[in-house]
């Protein structure tokens, strides 16, 4: 209780942070995915801290939460057959060399 | 400072230095483990927020099945057992720089927000949001929308990644 809310939101804030240089400087698509999953998971601090401070008696919050779940697990799923998918056709997964559609 | 302070401290600088280290660490699959450790720390933050759900939710789905679904997919993609070349693109630094400065406008504009330094309130005895939680999703006049979209997009997710990663129409 003796937490101010602004502690949870800064650390989120610097959680999406690294998660946002982890995506922008990686050259691995993997890692690039790591990244993004830094920064959805900084979201859902966000989203619970919220939750906690209004009104916890309202659940907007916690099942906002629960869906950024799902559309992570969706995401991920996905996000990796894709990787796979071009690992086995070019045999890479640097986002660089992955040029096919590029002009 | 009170002993919740001290443990809010201690998570947050684990959490941050796990994931400093998923962006930095060359190796792929060290990267995927130390998101594990992250993602572990989030799981202590929901616990000293009083979500329950969320926290087993966190461990079960995050850590149980992404953490190994990204170390799978680390494994399935390298032909030999090191990484080849750096891992970290040549003009990092201006991620790093955009990185900061965002970091920079947010901090700000927390710090400045007057009605972000409240202290949360006990919760009302009574109200059991583990309860309120499982209504909230079900319930027609809350979010059971929300709720069977997410189950649509899972199973279509599941469909495409099926179809996807398959080797149907492999040029071979």
């Amino acid at each position: 209780m003796s937490i101010p809310l602004s502690w949870y939101l800064i650390l989120a804030a610097t959680l999406f942070c690294i998660g946002l240089f982890g995506v922008l400087s990686r050259r691995n698509a993997i890692a690039i995915l790591l990244g993004i999953e830094l920064m959805l998971n900084a979201v859902n601090i966000n989203l619970v801290a919220f939750w906690r401070y209004r009104d916890p008696a309202q659940m907007a919050g916690q099942v906002f939460a629960v869906i950024v779940f799902a559309v992570a697990a969706a995401e991920v799923a996905v996000g990796l057959a894709l990787i796979i998918s071009v690992y086995r056709r070019s045999n890479t997964i640097v986002a660089d060399d992955i040029d096919l559609m590029k002009w | 400072m009170t002993v919740e302070q001290i443990i809010f401290i201690i998570t947050g600088l684990f959490t941050l230095g796990s994931a400093f280290m998923v962006v930095t660490t060359q190796k792929l699959i060290q990267a995927a483990l130390w998101l594990v450790s992250a993602l572990f720390g989030v799981t202590i933050l929901y616990a000293i927020l009083q979500a329950d759900f969320l926290a087993v939710v966190q461990v079960v789905v995050y850590i149980g099945a992404i953490a190994v679904l990204f170390i799978f997919a680390v494994m399935l993609t390298r032909k030999e057992l090191r990484d080849q070349g750096s891992q970290t693109r040549s003009n990092w630094w201006i991620a790093a720089l955009l990185g900061a400065l965002v970091l920079a406008g947010l901090v700000f504009l927390i710090i400045g927000e007057p009605a972000f330094n409240r202290m949360a309130q006990a919760i009302p005895a009574g109200v059991d949001t583990l309860r309120n939680l499982g209504t909230a999703l079900v319930s027609p006049d809350a979010y059971v929308m929300p709720f069977e979209v997410a189950s649509v997009l899972l199973l279509s997710a599941l469909v495409g990644a099926v179809y996807i990663a398959s080797r149907k129409g492999e040029e071979k």
